[in-house]
């Protein structure tokens, strides 16, 4: 099949490649545009590893057409740095909740579209928005905690992790 | 190594205090580079042919064809790489493609590199193979009985692939001597890693004639052995650079097919190959958690000392060796590091079955004995209505004591442990007295720190760290060891800083190459915090002391009275005395040469001489004890756990907030076993993989998982850099055991089989109704041709450790 010249608007720049027409825009994203950041974990929309924002929406890259992403704005985690690390990052970083960091960007951008919708979210409100993300790593509590203290930050309080996230109850 | 633990606690500056590990910023800005992240010019992909029939004899392959499809530039099979390799030494049972005969579904058979992944993948169908279908050994049972056909042909016996027959004191005597006696069979079912990281390998075939390999794997010394074996390639001209694993959790810790397949590619085509493997190739490459099917006969006092301990394991080890045998051993090791035991007796048997391998996977053969173990104690509790978390206490294991099986406990923190988690949830007034449908459950369990002997067997250290200091005051750190996701590279960095009064960005860490790091065994047994941690003290103090004799030198100052802190070099006496440490250095080099050292570390060898003492044996062992708090629903049989308090000895925590997260992990993983986890197969003939995808294999969301109040209790062990224990395995254990007896304490039945589905306790709820026995669970244990037991002395009853004389053995 004849390859497709495409534009994309990832990150705000202007990215142009030429992909198969049946490409996903996961592919199109590590594949064309060496956007590597965007991960895989089994490219049939069941782990949320390659979740991306599509117009600020939750995306399962792995099951978009490439093609069909035109004219829209992607966020990959490489946009997320701009370049000091996103709240949600640096809170990551900070507690732990990237351990193996595989399924991280995943969940760094399913979290900063809750963020935008909610600034205070619940623990069972960020539970609900993070329910498609699968984590084999941490159990998911440092993932909360990170959302809740990234939150707090971005609301413009001088948080910090608390006693128990780092020590555990005495 | 013990004197940087003599600095005493007050001293520390980074160990104990909470870090930002060194990958953090890297890994959550996308810019880590896993396996499949690496690309190269010219590079090809390769994909692998995999048996559709889960025991067949290869009558014809012929790839013609296949080498005519578009873009295809190399096709391989059996016949290519004729040499067998395995993990362990003694099962050198796997070909990188299959010879002549397939063993499970997934197994390898051809391998194609072209120009895309699609025209490997088309070239891959293209390849004719005809097989000559072969009955098959389904099960733990056919693996015991049928003698035709064999899977292997070698083994202790037909299909079954390895006998282990040990007693430790006379455990007949000790049922005697007991108040009472139960006996209890349990059913484990194999469940598997799910790493999120697909495995991922690329090789290139350089022009110097030298091979480079990277892959995501836990491995990569043991890798580098089998590559170079199958390869015909001197170890010397192969280089292994295990890439950051996204997600390991033992799964990637088996030398694979995969890997060696995209080496041989790259050496015929000149060009670099990399393979991804898919989410099904995932579920064929597993080697997790065995099968294990198991009978406890336990004989107590009134009070629940145990007189006498006889434990029968059968484990389901699919179609090759894998660590198989070290995995058998391993169901019968540890159940003598908690309670005191004054006899045990331990037979294992491992089957070979036409199915997916089994192999390590976090708490490696220790996790099914330790569910039925600890379920047992609960009935034992309940049947002499004792407390069952104060049954446990008064039995605990002494520190600084051996065990019947001969294994040397340091220290131990488990009565901690259950102190705290009584204490938080409440225990002494809730448990029992819940409404029906709520309850409470605890369990205790202990993992190693680092396996006491390497895979084979040598008396070269488990672990090298060799340091770099560079006169502009930054030092260099390299080992073997490899990054799970676990913060090893960070632990690296932490001990080089502490002892070097440095900050951490002021450390390099190179690990995880074979060329350029010195050995490090691999990221399993929970041993890199431990031994590598050893080996980085050991040569960071060598840096410490050469400073101090050239800067005391240069100050006019005794070298003892030089302290290294705050990136400076001074005199203890008058700190304002001193240099900056890149001074330091620069005056060190003046003085000795380039500054450089290394460290290496080798466990303390272990009192047991006997055949099998060779795995259980630790530097230090961890203790965790865990409650679970359950709701079960009588209509459905659902069970939910809103609540886990564990309490985890650490010995000392290098990193709180990473060991709060290896705790917390682990508690998860042991929940998703506990509820839903199964490596099931289809009961046809095909014997295939029932659910190899991510969706039909289930795993807990946020939604099951539960709260979790950890507790890190700090007792440092003196074999422990700093007093450090493991943290990344032994959380896990406690779990499933905590679940089932918190799932009797709410509607009185017991399941006696993991994982815990609704329609096992339905059913087990049914039965009761019905007046019958509560229970849902196996109900024997199948019969075993046991070899004659090897008899070995525990160390009360004069034994040294080795098994006593032939002539000298009791006769029954």
């Amino acid at each position: 099949m004849a390859k497709l010249r495409v534009t994309l608007r990832v990150n705000g720049e202007e990215r142009e490649a030429l992909i198969e027409p049946q490409a996903t825009l996961l592919e199109v994203l590590r594949e064309d545009l060496e956007l590597t950041g965007t991960k895989h974990g089994c490219e049939l929309g069941e782990c949320g590893a390659c979740t991306v924002l599509i117009d600020g929406t939750p995306v399962i890259s792995c099951l978009a057409l490439g093609r069909a992403c035109q004219e829209k704005d992607i966020r990959t985690v490489e946009g997320m740095a701009d370049p000091e690390p996103h709240a949600l990052q640096t809170a990551f970083a900070e507690l732990g909740a990237a351990q193996c960091g595989y399924c991280t960007p995943g969940f760094l951008l399913t979290a900063e579209a809750l963020l935008e919708e909610k600034s205070e979210p619940t623990r069972d409100d960020i539970k609900d928005a993070l329910a498609g993300n699968l984590c084999r790593c941490t159990g998911y509590i440092k993932i909360y905690e990170a959302v809740e203290l990234a939150a707090a930050r971005m609301r413009g309080e001088n948080a910090q992790p608390t006693q128990e996230a780092i020590y555990g109850q005495q | 190594m013990a004197s940087s633990e003599s600095r005493g606690a007050d001293a520390l500056r980074i160990v104990g205090t909470p870090q930002t590990k060194i990958d953090a910023v890297s890994k959550v800005t996308g810019r880590t580079l896993f396996a499949d992240d690496l690309k190269l010019p010219r590079m090809l992909f390769a994909k692998i042919l995999r048996s559709p029939h889960p025991h067949a004899r290869l009558t014809r392959i012929d790839v013609s064809k296949a080498l005519e499809a578009p873009g295809v530039k190399a096709i391989i099979t059996g016949a290519d790489l004729p040499i067998p390799f395995g993990i362990l030494p003694v099962s050198q049972d796997e070909h990188v493609l299959a010879p002549d005969q397939v063993r499970f579904v997934g197994d390898p058979v051809a391998a194609v590199a072209a120009l895309t992944e699609d025209q490997a993948l088309v070239a891959t169908k293209l390849i004719e193979v005809d097989y000559e279908l072969l009955d098959t050994i389904k099960s733990i049972n056919d693996g015991l009985t049928k003698t035709t056909p064999l899977i292997h042909d070698y083994g202790d016996k037909d299909n079954i692939h390895k006998l282990i027959n040990l007693e430790f004191g006379d455990v007949e005597e000790g049922f005697e001597e007991a108040d009472h006696v139960r006996e209890d069979v349990f059913f484990f079912e194999g469940n598997t890693h799910l790493p999120i990281e697909q495995h991922a390998s690329l090789a290139d075939w350089g022009a110097d004639g030298k091979l480079t390999l990277w892959s995501s794997t836990q491995t990569p010394h043991y890798l580098h052995r089998a590559a170079s074996k199958v390869l015909e390639l001197s170890p010397a001209h192969l280089r292994v650079i295990a890439c950051p694993n996204g997600g390991g959790f033992g799964g990637k810790s088996d030398p694979f097919s995969h890997e060696i397949a995209v080496c041989k590619l790259s050496m015929l085509t000149g060009r670099p190959v990399k393979i991804s493997l898919t989410r099904e190739e995932v579920f064929y490459c597993h080697r997790g958690r065995h099968p294990v099917l198991m009978s406890f006969k336990t004989g107590v006092d009134k009070n629940g000392r145990i007189k006498g301990m006889h434990l029968r394991t059968a484990l389901d080890g699919g179609g090759y060796g894998s660590y198989g045998v070290a995995s058998t051993y391993y169901t019968g090791a540890l159940q003598t590091v908690t309670y005191e035991m004054e006899r045990y007796k331990f037979q294992g048997a491992r089957v070979f079955t036409n199915k997916v391998p089994c192999g390590p996977k976090r708490g490696h053969g220790t996790v099914q004995p330790r569910f039925g173990q600890e379920v047992q104690l609960d009935k034992i509790a309940v049947d002499l209505k004792l407390d069952p978390a104060e049954m446990r206490l008064q039995n605990l294991v002494k520190p600084d004591s051996t065990t019947a099986n001969w294994l040397y406990v340091s220290t131990i923190g488990l009565g901690q442990c259950i102190e705290k988690v009584v204490d938080g949830s409440d225990w002494k007034t809730r448990y029992g007295k819940l409404p029906y449908g709520k309850g409470l459950g605890i369990a205790c369990s202990s993992y190693l720190s680092g396996a006491g002997l390497p895979i084979y067997w040598n008396k070269m250290p488990h672990s090298g760290v060799q340091l770099k200091c560079d006169r502009g005051g930054g030092v260099t750190v390299f080992c073997g060891s490899t990054d799970i996701g676990q913060g090893s590279d960070s632990v690296l960095a932490y001990i080089v800083a502490e002892v070097l009064g440095l900050e951490l960005v002021d450390i390099r860490v190179v690990t995880a190459d074979t060329d350029l790091t010195p050995v490090d065994l691999g990221s399993y047994s929970s041993r890199v915090t431990l031994h590598t941690g050893n080996a980085a003290i050991e040569a960071s103090e060598k840096i410490r002391d050469m400073i101090a004799q050239a800067v005391g030198d240069k100050l006019e100052v005794p070298a003892e009275r030089i302290r290294l802190a705050d990136r400076r070099a001074f005199d203890v006496e008058d700190p304002e005395v001193g240099v900056s440490f890149a001074e330091a250095i620069q005056i060190t080099e003046s003085s000795v040469g380039t500054v450089g050292s290394l460290g290496s570390y080798t466990p303390p060898r272990s009192p047991g001489r006997y055949r099998g003492a060779g795995v259980g044996p630790s530097a230090a062992y961890s203790y965790s004890a865990a409650i679970a708090e359950v709701d079960v629903d009588p209509e459905t049989g659902f069970v939910s756990v809103p609540k886990i308090w564990i309490g985890h000895d650490i010995g000392r925590s290098l990193n709180p907030i990473a060991v709060m997260g290896q705790v917390e992990g682990g508690v998860y993983m042991g929940l998703g076993e506990t509820l839903m986890e199964e490596m099931a197969y289809r009961e046809n003939r095909n014997l295939m993989h029932r659910i190899p995808s991510m969706l039909d294999y289930k795993s807990p969301t946020t939604h099951e998982m539960s709260d979790v109040v950890t507790y890190l209790i700090e007792d440092p062990d003196p074999n422990g850099p700093f007093g450090a224990k493991e943290a990344g395995q032994g959380p896990l254990l406690p779990i499933m055991p905590a679940v089932a007896n918190a799932v009797y304490d709410a509607v009185g039945v017991r399941v006696d089989e993991i994982p815990i589905t609704p329609e096992k306790v339905l059913e087990a709820i049914r039965k009761k109704e019905q007046g019958k026995e509560g229970r849902y669970g196996p109900k024997e244990f199948p019969d075993v041709p046991w070899p004659e037991p090897a008899q070995v002395l525990p160390p009360w009853e004069g034994g040294d450790g080795r098994e006593t004389d032939p002539p000298a053995r009791k006769v029954k």
